[in-house]
């Protein structure tokens, strides 16, 4: 079976997808331990990037914000969606199938339309821009995604497990608190890292809500390459990438990508 | 059965605290949802019709200028056409070379190692979007990394002169949106029985009937939904063009964002915005039975 030529083609092919997905990334990640600023080959190996950055405030501090703007979105969005996905569960209503229906505007409209009818709106209401305005953003784009995540583990849950409890004679409090959140909390965990991933790497919405001084690590960036940008961004570009990854690799623990095996 | 039953059944009657509790569990969310997406949409719509922003110290009208200004100026009616355009052309090279993926995956490897692979597949998705086009800029540019190594492979090869040009762009987006075609259309795929395949090769079928006949109609939810989550996006990006395109990256995405960044024409924005909207719900309401099936 594995010696077919058809299956070492597919191999291949399989290879030469992974390679365009990767390559710009791997060559991003090459060139800043790059020391040449314009990028010579071959490569002259070193952490001057990563001095630099250690020493750029503005960089830092947009790091900083876009961390507590993920932090809060994250805390608001699971907390909300998690509640609204126990009531999808378990009450049968007549406005649900809209209610469903109204997750997908924030994840079916393209970013800039939000984006720009965020910016409009909270300028002219007084709501304002800055980071409280790119919470409210974040926390909206977050929600579906949340609801997705923990229905899709509520869905195995037993009802009779808490109809059980409650003829054991525990209190509401105590059910929801022994049974349905220890059974919730990984699909809870992985909604609330998708939340912090929507949040970490939005750029669209971020960037129609910042206000010159106060913004997110992706607005910086873009502000970065637009006015010719330095290799620093090369190195903070690839940390983030790091990071990213290991918070997908610690989601895959909890939420089974590829449906069931 | 009858234990479902006789859970449900209590519930049904003490009706009052069962809408107090939805509302409760569900009112939070979808309060946030109506300040930070419906009212700005609502406010959008409302200031497409003005002659300027509504506060106390401008003079501002209503008026049909916004929307006369996309029908009658070929100006923007080109640049719809060209991110119609670019939005098409994206979904029909993630489909070329998703799919083809997607059936590897499904159908050729198994166990552990299409985990990992599939895993593969998903982390550059995950990651930020604006640093994967970015870092396209370092591979495309002139003497960059894709021109030196067509220059090692083939000695005398020359300049591409990619960056900044059309095809840049497409690149660029492309790779952005590859996953989801793989995504969409590996669901598909997985749920087609593989004794269907083996069935119709033992019948005589060839590779290429079995592809047209058995595999391409089943996966066409799968298929559909991929190009759909793209072209959406993808009319809407300004970003990618911007990065890529340079002056050749001119679409209504980047129109709409100089109308709130650079030239402060929100009310000519909205306009925009709100055609662009129009064609992304058509094509939700054209593939709507399909996007159905898939989901």
């Amino acid at each position: 079976m594995k010696a077919r030529p058809i299956n070492v083609l597919a191999r291949v092919y399989l290879g030469l997808v992974l390679a365009f997905l990767y390559v710009p990334i791997l060559v991003m990640a090459a060139m800043s331990f790059n020391a040449s600023q314009f990028y010579m080959l071959p490569i002259d190996w070193s952490f001057d990037w990563y001095v630099k950055l250690a020493s750029n405030a503005r960089l830092l501090e947009a790091t900083r914000n876009s961390i507590v703007v993920a932090l809060v979105t994250t805390a608001i969005a699971s907390v909300l969606g998690t509640a609204a996905s126990i009531a999808f569960f378990r009450y049968d209503f007549r406005f649900k199938k809209v209610l469903q229906a109204a997750l997908f505007p924030p994840i079916a409209i393209p970013w800039l339309i939000t984006g720009t009818a965020m910016l409009m709106f909270f300028f002219w209401s007084g709501i304002g821009r800055g980071l409280h305005a790119m919470i409210l953003g974040h926390v909206a784009l977050a929600l579906p995604y949340v609801i997705i995540v923990v229905s899709a583990r509520i869905k195995g849950f037993d009802p009779d497990l808490e109809s059980a409890a409650r003829s054991l004679g525990a209190s509401p409090w105590q059910v929801v608190r022994h049974v349905t959140l220890p059974y919730l909390a990984p699909g809870f965990i992985a909604g609330a890292l998708f939340a912090f991933a929507v949040s970490f790497d939005q750029f669209v919405i971020s960037y129609f809500l910042s206000v010159p001084g106060v913004s997110t690590l992706p607005v910086e960036i873009y502000t970065a390459i637009k006015k010719g940008f330095t290799p620093e961004i090369n190195a903070i570009s690839t940390l983030v990438i790091a990071f990213s990854i290991t918070l997908l690799v610690i989601v895959s623990r909890f939420y089974r990508f590829g449906g069931d095996r | 059965m009858a234990v479902s039953d006789t859970t449900t059944a209590p519930m049904n009657h003490r009706r009052p605290s069962n809408a107090r509790s939805i509302l409760a569990l569900t009112g939070p969310a979808y309060l946030w949802l109506v300040v930070t997406v419906l009212l700005p949409l609502a406010a959008m719509f409302y200031f497409s019709f003005l002659s300027d922003v509504p506060l106390a110290a401008r003079d501002w009208h209503a008026t049909l200028a916004n929307y006369a200004a996309f029908f009658q100026q070929d100006f923007y009616r080109t640049l719809m056409w060209r991110s119609l355009r670019l939005g098409f052309e994206v979904a029909l090279w993630c489909f070329v070379i998703g799919f083809p993926c997607a059936y590897v995956l499904a159908k050729t490897i198994k166990g552990r190692w299409r985990e990992a692979l599939f895993l593969m597949v998903i982390i550059p998705f995950w990651s930020n979007a604006l640093i994967r086009v970015f870092s396209w800029t370092m591979v495309l540019r002139g003497n960059g990394i894709l021109e030196r190594f067509l220059d090692w492979l083939i000695p005398g090869f020359g300049s591409l002169d990619l960056m900044f040009t059309y095809a840049a762009v497409v690149i660029g987006l492309v790779h952005s949106y590859l996953p989801y075609m793989i995504l969409t259309c590996y669901i598909s795929l997985s749920t087609i029985d593989d004794d269907l395949i083996d069935a119709a090769r033992s019948m005589g079928a060839s590779r290429l009937t079995v592809l047209r006949r058995i595999i391409l109609p089943l996966s066409m939810p799968g298929i559909v939904a991929g190009a759909v989550l793209i072209f959406v996006p993808v009319i809407g990006s300004f970003m990618e063009p911007r990065i890529l395109g340079g002056r050749e990256g001119t679409f209504l995405g980047t129109v709409i964002e100089d109308q709130f960044t650079a030239v402060f024409n929100w009310p000519l924005g909205a306009a925009l915005s709100f055609i662009l909207l129009a064609c992304v719900m058509i094509i939700f309401a054209i593939f709507q039975p399909i996007l159905r099936r898939a989901s």
